[in-house]
């Protein structure tokens, strides 16, 4: 028998490892194929709708009708405040948890409640909300207190991504930069972060994503049935695309079969395009930070 | 051949433990000013963790901890109240090169700027320094911002001994810095810290006897936390060292 042969050992292994990727592929497939059908549904259904004019203005005929400028506008606006109010906080959370704070029960007892907080319903968050932001803070129902709101909620994501790719920096960095006499903050600030912020990144994409698409909570914070001019402030009430679209889809007659598909593909247009510009921000920072 | 330079580190009763084991035991020596003073031994001997003292870098390392006295200057380490300042005046070389994740030029820059030297044309000086005195400049010279990482590995070896040089040091550790350097590149790093002695201390932590032959005016040979034996490097290669294992050690019988 020739040194080349295959013995019946490497058929065995060969046939288990054409299986497994075969096995493996279709469970992808599987998990794949109904976002896909999601998708062509909301790109065939909802293109029609869709025009210049749907996302420049106001609804009209009891929502029946018209554009959706409000609901898109106020959706940019919540985002935008949530992103503001959780990525500092969240960010220097993590960088005290995981360069900071000493490794006791404490800190674990924190990490534990925090990845606890990502599990919580949004229902609960949303009613958190009402009393912490609308009432006790006397926000009112407003722009403001439904991205608190959101920022809240989304708090767990931002830390736990923010800790895991500070983790990801080699100790060796940080001990080169200490030995060269740096004080803590200097070694995060000037080595530490840089090396993480593409991991960050993810977090703040994760975020985006999940508060563009949160009813619930700003449902009783801060978005509106019907609002058919643009806030003036951060004081006052919105519309929402994703209340709009829960709106238009359940809760008014006679709206056009294809309107909320319309909504809904704008809504995650917007999405991907705030993702998008993340993405890219990332890929630039990966591509001149490796070392 | 005997050394009357100031002494500049002096280690008595030395010992250092991790969460209360300990990885090196009464170690007495002393390290004078200006002298290569190599320590050699196999791994595991403790090197690396007598290094970790001498910057204070045992508060970095949880559980890490150690007894007796060591005095920088006659100062003593332990009551040293500004480690960062202490850090500054030692510079670290590590086996593998540790590039931070940055240009050639902001990682020799890195150490300056955190002294707080904020001007570009001093920064440039500065720069090229220390990139000439580590044999680096005239390879780097026309790509200072480029990455680090797209060096060779002998290069990035010389750039972070040339960042450990940006530090303006007093004493300079070198933690067996030719490990992933090839022959040609360790000759001329070896050429480099002889004439850093003129400048300044080096504590040459090595694998390769012959290195520490060529560069060492005195030795140290540890083996399993254990200082076995200190004395003037000549000596250990004559035969007239007093200790069996060091002469075993260095004759590569064992080790």
């Amino acid at each position: 028998m020739s040194l080349f042969t295959a013995t019946e050992l490497n058929e065995k292994n060969a046939r288990t490892q054409r299986w497994v990727g075969r096995l493996f592929g279709a469970m992808t497939v599987t998990l794949i194929t109904p976002v896909i059908i999601v998708l062509a549904m909301l790109v065939v259904r909802g293109s029609p709708s869709i025009s210049w004019a749907f996302l420049t203005e106001d609804p009209i005929n009891g929502m029946t009708a018209g554009g959706i400028f409000p609901a898109l506008f106020g959706t940019v606006c919540i985002v935008i405040g949530a992103l503001i109010a959780s990525v500092p906080a969240g960010v220097a959370a993590a960088v005290y948890l995981s360069e900071y704070a000493p490794d006791n029960w404490f800190t674990r007892v924190i990490n534990l409640a925090i990845i606890n907080l990502a599990g919580v319903p949004s229902i609960v968050h949303a009613l958190f909300g009402v009393g912490a932001f609308v009432l006790f803070f006397d926000f009112g129902t407003s722009i403001l207190a439904a991205s608190l709101t959101l920022a809240v909620m989304t708090l767990p994501v931002v830390i736990v991504s923010t800790r895991e790719s500070l983790q990801a920096v080699p100790q060796s960095y940080r001990d080169a930069c200490m030995s060269m006499g740096a004080t803590k903050w200097q070694t995060i600030w000037g080595v530490v972060l840089p090396n993480a912020i593409s991991g960050i990144l993810t977090g703040v994409i994760l975020e985006v994503s999940r508060t563009a698409g949160e009813t619930a909570p700003i449902m009783f914070t801060g978005a509106a049935f019907f609002l058919p001019f643009l806030p003036q402030s951060v004081y006052d009430q919105t519309m929402a695309m994703s209340l709009h679209l829960f709106v238009v889809a359940t809760q008014v007659p006679n709206v056009p079969h294809d309107l909320p598909y319309g909504v809904a593909l704008v809504l995650i247009g917007m999405v991907l395009v705030m993702n998008s510009v993340s993405i890219a921000f990332r890929m630039y920072l990966r591509g001149r930070r490796k070392w | 051949m005997v050394n009357e330079n100031p002494i500049h580190l002096d280690v008595k009763d030395l010992t250092i433990t991790y969460d209360g084991v300990p990885a090196l035991s009464n170690v007495t020596l002393d390290i004078r000013k200006n002298e290569i003073f190599g320590i050699i031994g196999p791994a595991g001997s403790g090197k690396t963790s007598f290094l970790r003292v001498l910057n204070r870098m045992d508060d970095q390392v949880s559980g890490m901890d150690f007894s007796g006295t060591v005095s920088y200057n006659g100062t003593d380490l332990k009551t040293w109240r500004n480690l960062y300042s202490l850090r500054r005046q030692v510079g670290v070389v590590f086996p593998l090169p540790v590039g931070l994740p940055m240009s050639i030029y902001d990682n020799v820059a890195f150490s300056p700027r955190i002294r707080g030297i904020k001007n570009k044309a001093d920064l440039d000086v500065i720069v090229e320094r220390c990139l000439r005195r580590a044999a680096l400049w005239d390879e780097v010279k026309d790509r200072l911002d480029a990455l680090g990482s797209l060096l060779s590995g002998g290069q990035q070896q010389r750039l972070t001994i040339a960042r450990a040089l940006s530090q303006e040091p007093q004493l300079l550790l070198l933690d067996e810095f030719s490990i992933a350097v090839d022959p040609v590149t360790t000759m001329r790093i070896e050429d480099v810290l002889k004439d850093l002695k003129e400048e300044l201390t080096i504590v040459l932590v090595t694998n390769l006897v012959q290195q520490c032959r060529r560069l060492a005016t005195r030795t140290a040979f540890f083996l399993q936390g254990e200082c076995v034996e200190v004395g003037n490097t000549e000596d250990f290669f004559t035969g007239t060292v007093s200790d069996q294992r060091t002469r075993d050690y260095v004759e590569g019988r064992f080790g």
